[in-house]
């Protein structure tokens, strides 16, 4: 078991690296950051309740991305199973314990990554914003937070998906929750039972919860009940958190034992249709 | 103790039996091929060996354990070689190897492997820029990195071309003659069970309908050896059991009259397709 979690260690830094050496990686790593940084330069002059909109979008932008480490955990399942990777730690002594501490230390290094990737240039592109040393931390905190409340849910995911169609399918709704999840403009210009169904998935909170980090206290003004709700962010986080360390094990486990070889012959041969 | 014993062995999908009644052993030490048709229920049987698939019902027992319910420690004893497809293609083959050792009590030396499985030369190269048979090696090399004591190769050629799968025959043999590893390997070809193995089932329809070595199978049919021969611009065959004395006794009489001899051993061939032929008109 020990050497199943360093051997995941290693192998989580060795995907790490090789997503930042390959050319198509590299471009998904800056497709998405550079685009949220386009977006942020057109509407940063734009103003909502008296803000401009540019610093609130930073915290927002960045809120949205981490919260979409559940997208990626997703992917990376589907992906590891129609190709055999999974199949393959399967017939590894513990080998599935190994395969998900790896996807754990890929995708969080991933994700940092791409935080910073947009982070850097948006503070230096919009002014009035930043933050104190007890920001950051709060900052580095709720990252955490959020990677446990979203990373299982993503595996549960990744486990009933099991094709790359379903995958691309997956990306409406994420959208969806995305577009009502007050990223791009303050929640409360939408109608109360939009705002509902909203604080329902983590992509709002992780995004109230950026906002609380690095804005002033006066920002909080646009926000439903005019305040940051730190404990509801917290609660509700956890809750996500709770739920998906509960399931993701039991998923998991049923989706291993039906990996087989044949399962995985199957799978090549409509993919091979698809491409084909 | 075998390493495998299989016993009323059943596997029903809905309302379809896929296997009816499997039941074989292996010994420790032996080499031996599930032969039979495409959708004879080869996959099926290794894949509950593997103890990847749920079994309908029956006995089994691999390496002392129900693959059903063994744990992680029968496991780092079981290679298994998987038809491969695509799986880490952006790994570089020493980087892929030494990985998977990490996770076994005494592997392989990756760089041992690699020379041993004859892919020095690739050994920094990317997975996906193998070719087919240099992938199939290294699956092979990823199979028997944890020094298993017994090893699946599921259809281990499908797709190689002559020159390649003689090849990898002679790595598989080697493998065998020098770790003394016992191996089940399934193939729907008649060459490869005869050349790789010492025994040979033949499973057709759901059913074991031949089981021995080569030699006595092919006997189980076509029974005796041919003789052919011409004598004076006629041509003669006659079945033997013994053609050496048969041959010895026909110069005796004839002298150099006796042309074009041939002597033509009973076929594994025959025997195959007979067996199976019969397995499916019951």
């Amino acid at each position: 078991m020990r050497r199943a979690l360093r051997a995941g260690r290693s192998r989580g830094l060795i995907e790490l690296r090789q997503s930042v050496t390959n050319g198509g990686d590299l471009v998904n790593h800056f497709l998405w950051p550079v685009l949220m940084l386009a977006t942020l330069w057109f509407l940063r002059d734009r103003s909502f309740g008296g803000f401009t909109l540019g610093p609130l979008l930073v915290p927002s932008i960045l809120g949205m991305n981490a919260a979409m480490a559940m997208v990626s955990m997703s992917q990376h399942l589907t992906a590891d199973r129609e190709d055999g990777t999974l199949l393959r730690a399967r017939a590894t002594p513990h080998g599935v314990t190994g395969y998900l501490t790896g996807k754990l230390i890929t995708i969080s290094g991933g994700l940092i990554l791409d935080l910073a990737i947009f982070l850097v240039p948006a503070l230096l592109l919009i002014g009035g914003v930043g933050t104190s040393a007890a920001g950051w931390a709060a900052l580095a905190g709720l990252l955490a937070l959020g990677l446990l409340a979203t990373l299982p849910a993503g595996a549960v995911l990744g486990s009933v998906i099991t094709s790359a169609r379903g995958q691309g399918l997956l990306t409406l709704p994420i959208l969806a929750v995305i577009a009502i999840s007050g990223v791009f403009y303050p929640i409360t210009a939408l109608p109360g039972w939009l705002q509902g169904v909203a604080q329902a998935f983590p992509v709002y909170w992780m995004g109230l919860g950026t906002r609380a980090a690095m804005l002033p206290p006066a920002a909080a003004a646009v926000e439903i009940g005019q305040s940051w709700r730190h404990l509801e962010t917290i609660a509700v986080l956890s809750a996500w958190a709770v739920a998906g360390l509960l399931v993701a094990p039991i998923v998991l486990r049923r989706m291993a034992r039906r990996e087989a070889g044949s399962a995985l012959a199957s799978r090549k041969e409509r993919a091979m249709q698809r491409t084909g | 103790m075998s390493a495998i014993a299989v016993a009323g062995l059943r596997m029903r999908y809905g309302e379809r039996d896929v296997l009816h009644d499997v039941t074989f052993q292996v010994e420790p030490g032996e080499v031996v091929a599930l032969l039979g048709p495409n959708g004879a229920g080869k996959t099926t049987t290794i894949e509950i060996l593997e103890g990847f698939r749920a079994r309908s019902a029956g006995r089994v027992s691999v390496l002392g354990e129900d693959p059903g319910r063994a744990g992680e420690q029968w496991r780092a004893r079981v290679g298994v070689v998987l038809q491969s497809w695509r799986d880490h293609g952006k790994w570089r083959v020493r980087e892929l190897l030494a990985q998977l050792a990490a996770y076994y009590p005494d592997p392989w030396d990756p760089d041992d492997l690699i020379a041993a499985v004859g892919l020095t030369p690739q050994a920094d190269q990317k997975v996906r820029t193998l070719s087919g048979g240099q992938r199939r090696r290294l699956d092979v090399a990823i199979g028997i990195v944890g020094r298993p004591g017994l090893l699946f190769l599921d259809e281990p050629t499908a797709g190689f071309d002559p020159s390649a799968r003689r090849d990898f025959h002679d790595l598989v043999r080697e493998f065998v003659a020098t770790s003394g590893c016992t191996v089940l390997l399934t193939t729907h070809d008649l060459d490869e069970a005869e050349r790789l193995a010492g025994r040979i089932l033949i499973l057709d329809g759901g059913r074991i309908v031949g089981d021995g070595t080569p030699v006595s199978l092919a006997q189980l049919v076509a029974g005796d050896d041919e003789v052919r021969w011409s004598l004076g611009g006629e041509r003669f065959a006659r079945p033997t059991g013994h053609p050496a004395r048969f041959v010895h006794d026909l110069y005796r009489e004839h002298g150099d009259e006796i042309r074009d001899l041939e002597v033509h051993r009973s076929s594994l061939e025959n025997t195959y397709h007979a067996l199976v032929r019969s397995a499916e008109a019951s």
